[in-house]
């Protein structure tokens, strides 16, 4: 919303500043975002007079000036036609800026003979395009400033801007009034009355109106009036100044007469030409398929219960959203219908919003009008179109009625000063009241009919608080528990905090992507479905709801790796979407590995990253959040993992912690990353959480005997997994055996295609007393007998 | 006895290994030895003699001793030395490269407000992403015509042509969690609510994703005094400047009345933000008294409870701390910028320790 001080002022009788309308405009919720004032680019600019010119000697077009100006006689040399003895100029001394050629004036030499100055026409600064002459003004002191000169002798053309940003619930200060009596409640000087005369018809409307009664929620008061004769030119200086001021072209008298109430009352009017209406105008329901070209020249089908007004050839103008091109107002047009309507702002944003016009009049609509001033609205109206287009109105036309807006609700003052926590005096809160048009009844505050947005008690609160200034406020301090503070963080969260913290110690990059990816990623992890798609995403590369974060972080490898960064350890915590309610969400811990382990190096220590890294990193990570040792590892995993190359991780095959193994290549063909890539992903909420109760720990058993450690060799089939032959061999004797741990694995040589070999070390822990060699013979003869019959392994010769 | 002693402690110190040195103590203390020789000749001397004889023999042996085993030191630590010399590494090669991992500031600034909000009772709720409309909308007063449903970009979830529930939303705020909480934990409360939160909207300053943290507490007398205190107290500790200075401005919010929006105080150096000192302001927050519709949607008795609501960006409050320019460069995952303003695995913010690095 945009005004300009002049016409604020229209409204309100103050001395107040422009700055310091702006400040309180913004502490009163009527955010300031623009004040663009001419007058201070012309600041520096003075008035001064041309005692004499002459002719340069050097030069025929210049001539040399003397001036008087504020700091005595200048010598000013001239290029200007009609620079000459006599005339009162507008002068730049030296280190003014003159924004029209964006140059600071100094003192220089032209043609051989210095110059003191300058004197400037219309487009130096920037107040038109003139530029045939200096300017010469028609009064005017010597020393004068010219911005001065201007407000007084030209207003117009130093009036300041201000814009402000409106939030929804005030289309009261969609209107130049309605801000202007916000600043009169704050005490910034009193708003002024707008008496209006009805004017008197002097024939019935050859067009009639009506509603129909389907159509009267959504349309309870239509009114109009003929006024017959009218010249429809140009409007006046006035008009267009404030109307381009404000952004808007000028188009017409009649058409800028509407857009004039649009912005001074908050009062969309529209005009038909009244030549061009067949009978009489009847505001309805569309059938649906009906179309209309508006005001803006494209062409609409209108949808079946859209509010149409309507002349016998059909529908003339989408009501209370933008007229119809058909019936519009032109140059010619000699006899207007004007309409001032009331419209009900559900149904015009719904309507607005399906045929995506964005108009002045669906704006203010759909937010809310002043039902009471529909008809001094045309009153206004009717009285300016006569003033500037002359004419003959005739009597009003009314379909329907204002509708019903009245409502009060109780003031507590106490209450407010409860919720806000300020002193303002009870007397204070009603003046607030009253000034913003509220009637007072006793306590009972009637609500005035410009602010539907006014809805309950705590509305009147918000009304004192910020008429009373919330920058007053001073802060009491809350309350605070008593002592130390308790932790607040449940256990799933901390858990969470551990992975991050965790996976960052183990060298990974955390990232945070975006939770929708394309439908092609999507579907490579399983998503990609209707149910997670987005019905308007902003591009087709964020058109799903994640099914993993792995798409998200191999996209973001693609885009390191053609940055030249190819060996990449990223990862993300967050959640991963199974489908389109809420709750179809699991948050997902997921490391990425691609490339190397490091750089090249002196040491031979970088190589490629393997399935072994990642488990690594998987059970540390497991071991933070305090996931049991003990764990399966299945290989039933989806199929964007190498067929033999991941593990799923896991307390029994329907509870899985987690997943760790090799990107299937095809993956990484279709994602563009250059492998190999190795990654995990682990379901934080499904780690158990641990039964303990308090933060004791088991006491720790240290044994005092010296532990014994034996080296089996075991020679088995190629797809023996390690894990099977590990937990066999402890399970050759559970309380003597503390550890089973592989060492070494040997295929080829002599074993033969299909077979290989697994070395352990086992650590024999006595408790009680030395082993004896037999006792060591024995568990180991059972430590053989134990792989033998789980895995078919024997002893390697 | 002299004689016998310069020339063994002259052999000795002209020994050149620790064989030769081997060869000298058989010749001198060995069995056979000469020193050894002489002392098997006390037994013919007389008591007066040997009383003399006897103890210079054993000073004799014993200064021969401990000369073999100084010159065996002394060898030993040449030869040492002799080893270390050729052992000579250029240490100024490159070290074992070790992988530096970060953390996001968005998981940093995230972890520094719970702690300042922690040690003011609040907690921290979470809940989904995905919505309904009634939790993101209805629920904080937001009504299906209302404008500020518009104005909301809000993303909405496809629904097939044969399902009339109205569709589900991609959270514009975090607010939901507030009426979730309220119907889990009733009053009084004290929750802060951190996460994405999603916009339809991408430009220089906007990206359709982004990050809330916000607040609420509810209690019999809480007031809008009480909220200006903790924010206060909180960007004074969050920004690390004593005394900083917050602006109320009168703003709307649907579901707060009456509503604020906040400024903190900052002035502009030579193109260079800094927070907490000058006289411009930066809006960083909107907030106000929770709506009483709200609070009934929560399932409390406004009229026995009331209270306060804020939201803020977390990764607009992280830009403005840690100086980092471009709002989009944080969901892009780009190496560099994760190293560059990322924090340390084990740099976890607490206020005993300090927030920010």
């Amino acid at each position: 919303m945009k005004f300009t001080l002049s016409w604020l002022k229209d409204h309100l009788d103050t001395t107040a500043s422009v700055d310091e309308i702006a400040e309180t405009l913004t502490d009163l919720g009527l955010e300031v975002e623009e004040v663009s004032n001419p007058a201070e680019r012309l600041a520096d600019f003075t008035i001064g007079k041309v005692i004499a010119a002459e002719k340069h000697p050097d030069a025929d077009r210049l001539k040399v000036c003397k001036v008087l100006t504020d700091e005595g006689e200048k010598q000013i040399i001239c290029g200007a036609p009609n620079a000459r003895e006599g005339i009162t100029v507008v002068v730049a001394k030296p280190g003014t800026y003159v924004p029209g050629i964006d140059t600071t004036i100094q003192v220089g030499k032209i043609r051989g003979i210095e110059s003191h100055g300058m004197m400037a026409s219309e487009r130096e600064m920037e107040l038109s395009d003139v530029h045939s002459g200096i300017i010469e003004l028609p009064s005017g002191e010597v020393g004068q400033s010219f911005s001065d000169w201007l407000a007084e002798n030209d207003p117009a053309r130093v009036d300041p801007v201000i814009e402000i940003a409106i939030t929804p619930n005030r289309p009261d200060a969609l209107g130049v009034h309605g801000i202007a009596r916000d600043l009169a409640a704050r005490g910034l000087g009193t708003l002024k009355p707008r008496e209006y005369i009805p004017v008197e018809g002097h024939f019935p409307s050859p067009i009639a109106v009506s509603i129909d009664d389907d159509t009267l929620d959504g349309c309870p008061l239509f009114a109009g009036r003929v006024i017959r004769g009218v010249r429809n030119g140009p409007s006046p200086q006035w008009l267009q100044d404030r109307l381009r001021a404000i952004g808007l072209r000028p188009i017409s008298a009649l058409v800028d007469i509407t857009n004039f109430f649009t912005f001074d009352r908050n009062r969309p009017l529209h005009v038909f030409d009244a030549d061009k209406v067949s009978g009489g105008l009847r505001v309805h329901r569309a059938k649906g398929g009906e179309t209309l070209r508006a005001l803006d020249e494209k062409d609409y089908t209108l949808q079946p219960g859209m509010m149409a007004i309507s002349d016998e050839t059909g529908p003339e103008s989408i009501g209370g959203i933008m007229g119809g091109e058909q019936t519009g107002v032109t140059e010619d047009t000699v006899n207007v219908f004007v309409e001032s309507a009331y419209w009900d702002h559900v149904q015009i944003a719904l309507t607005g919003r399906a045929l995506k016009i964005n108009s002045d009049a669906r704006y203010r609509f759909e937010r809310g009008v002043d039902p009471e001033f529909t008809l001094p609205g045309l009153e206004h109206a009717t009285r300016m179109i006569l003033d500037l287009c002359g004419g003959e109105a005739s009597d009003v036309v009314i379909a329907g009625d204002v509708p019903n807006h009245a409502r009060a609700y109780r003031l507590d003052a106490a209450r407010v000063q409860r919720l806000v926590g300020m002193e303002i005096p009870e007397s204070d809160q009603r003046q607030t009241l009253t000034r913003l048009g509220f009637r007072l009844e006793g306590d009972l505050a009637h609500v005035p009919s410009w602010r539907p947005d006014v809805q309950g008690e705590a509305d009147l609160v918000e009304e004192v608080a910020r008429i009373a200034s919330l920058t007053r406020l001073e802060g009491v301090p809350l309350p605070r528990p008593f002592g130390v503070p308790k932790p607040v963080m449940t256990p799933i969260q901390r858990r969470k905090q551990m992975a991050r913290r965790t996976c960052a110690a183990l060298g990974y990059n955390e990232c945070v992507s975006y939770s929708f990816i394309d439908q092609a990623s999507a579907a490579l992890f399983g998503g990609g479905d209707d149910a997670t798609m987005l019905e308007n995403p902003i591009s087709s590369e964020m058109s799903h709801m994640r099914p993993s974060l792995l798409p998200g972080l191999l996209q973001a490898a693609s885009r390191n790796q053609a940055r030249g960064y190819m060996d990449l350890a990223l990862f993300e915590i967050g959640p991963a979407f199974s489908g389109g309610e809420p709750g179809e969400q699991a948050d997902q811990v997921t490391g990425l590995l691609v490339g190397r382990t490091g750089a090249k190096d002196v040491h031979g220590a970088s190589r490629p990253v393997d399935v072994y890294d990642v488990k690594a990193d998987a059970e540390a990570l497991l071991g933070a959040m305090g996931a049991p040792e003990k764990v399966q590892i299945l290989r039933n995993g989806a199929d964007w993992w190498h067929p033999g190359r991941h593990g799923v991780i896991c307390l029994g095959p329907k509870k899985v912690l987690g997943i760790f193994g090799e990107l299937h290549p095809r993956i990484l063909d279709a994602m563009g990353v250059k492998g190999p890539a190795m990654a995990f992903t682990l379901w934080p909420e499904a780690v158990p959480l641990p039964r303990k109760a308090g933060a004791t720990r088991p006491a720790l058993e240290l044994a005092d005997l010296q532990a014994v450690e034996r080296d089996f060799a075991f020679v088995v089939d190629a797809d023996v997994e390690a894990l099977a032959l590990v937990n066999a061999a402890a399970g050759a004797d559970k309380a003597l055996i503390e550890t089973v741990r592989v060492f070494d694995q040997f295929t080829g040589g002599s074993l033969g295609e299909g077979r290989k070999s697994l070395a352990v070390t086992v650590r024999l822990q006595p408790r009680d007393k030395t082993l004896t060699e037999a006792e060591i013979e024995a568990v180991s003869r059972r430590i053989v007998e134990k792989v033998a019959k789980a895995t078919g392994g024997v002893l390697r010769g | 006895m002299d004689d016998l002693k310069a020339k063994y402690l002259g052999r000795i110190a002209d020994a050149a290994d620790e064989s030769a040195l081997e060869a000298i103590r058989l010749a001198a203390i060995g069995k056979k030895g000469e020193v050894a020789l002489k002392m098997r000749e006390l037994g013919k001397m007389t008591p007066e003699e040997r009383q003399i004889a006897g103890p210079a023999m054993n000073a004799l042996k014993a200064e021969i001793t401990s000369a073999l085993a100084a010159r065996k030191a002394a060898l030993h630590d040449a030869a040492l030395d002799e080893r270390l010399r050729g052992e000579w590494l250029d240490v100024t090669l490159p070290a074992r490269d070790r992988r530096q991992g970060t953390i996001h500031p968005v998981s940093q600034v995230t972890e520094e407000v719970t702690a300042i909000f922690a040690e003011m009772g609040f907690s921290v709720a979470e809940g989904p992403r995905i919505d309904t409309d009634w939790y993101n909308f209805d629920a904080l007063n937001i009504p299906a015509h209302h404008p500020a449903r518009a104005e909301m970009d809000t993303f909405y979830m496809h629904r097939d042509a044969d399902d009339d529930r109205p569709p589900n939303v991609l959270r514009t705020h975090t607010s939901p969690v507030q009426i979730r909480s309220m119907e889990k934990t009733g009053a009084p409360t004290r929750i802060i609510c951190p996460g994405g939160v999603y916009r339809a909207d991408y430009d220089q300053t906007h990206t359709p994703m982004f990050h809330q943290v916000e607040g609420l507490a509810i209690d019999r007398d809480i007031s809008m005094a009480n909220l200006k205190w903790v924010l206060e107290e909180f960007f004074a500790a969050f920004f690390e400047v004593d005394g900083i200075k917050t602006r109320f401005r009168a703003s709307h919010f649907p579901f707060t009345e009456p509503s604020a929006e906040v400024d903190i105080q900052c002035s502009w150096v030579d193109g260079q933000l800094r927070i907490g000192e000058g006289d411009d302001w930066m809006e960083v927050l909107g907030s106000g008294m929770v709506h009483p519709s709200v609070l009934r949607a929560g399932g409390i008795d406004p009229d026995e409870w009331q209270g306060f609501a804020f939201g803020m960006g977390i990764d607009r409050i992280a830009m403005l701390k840690y100086g980092i320019p471009d709002l989009r460069a944080f969901f892009d995952s780009d190496l560099r910028w994760l190293r560059h303003y990322g924090f340390a695995s084990l740099d976890v913010p607490t206020l005993h320790g300090g927030l920010s690095r």
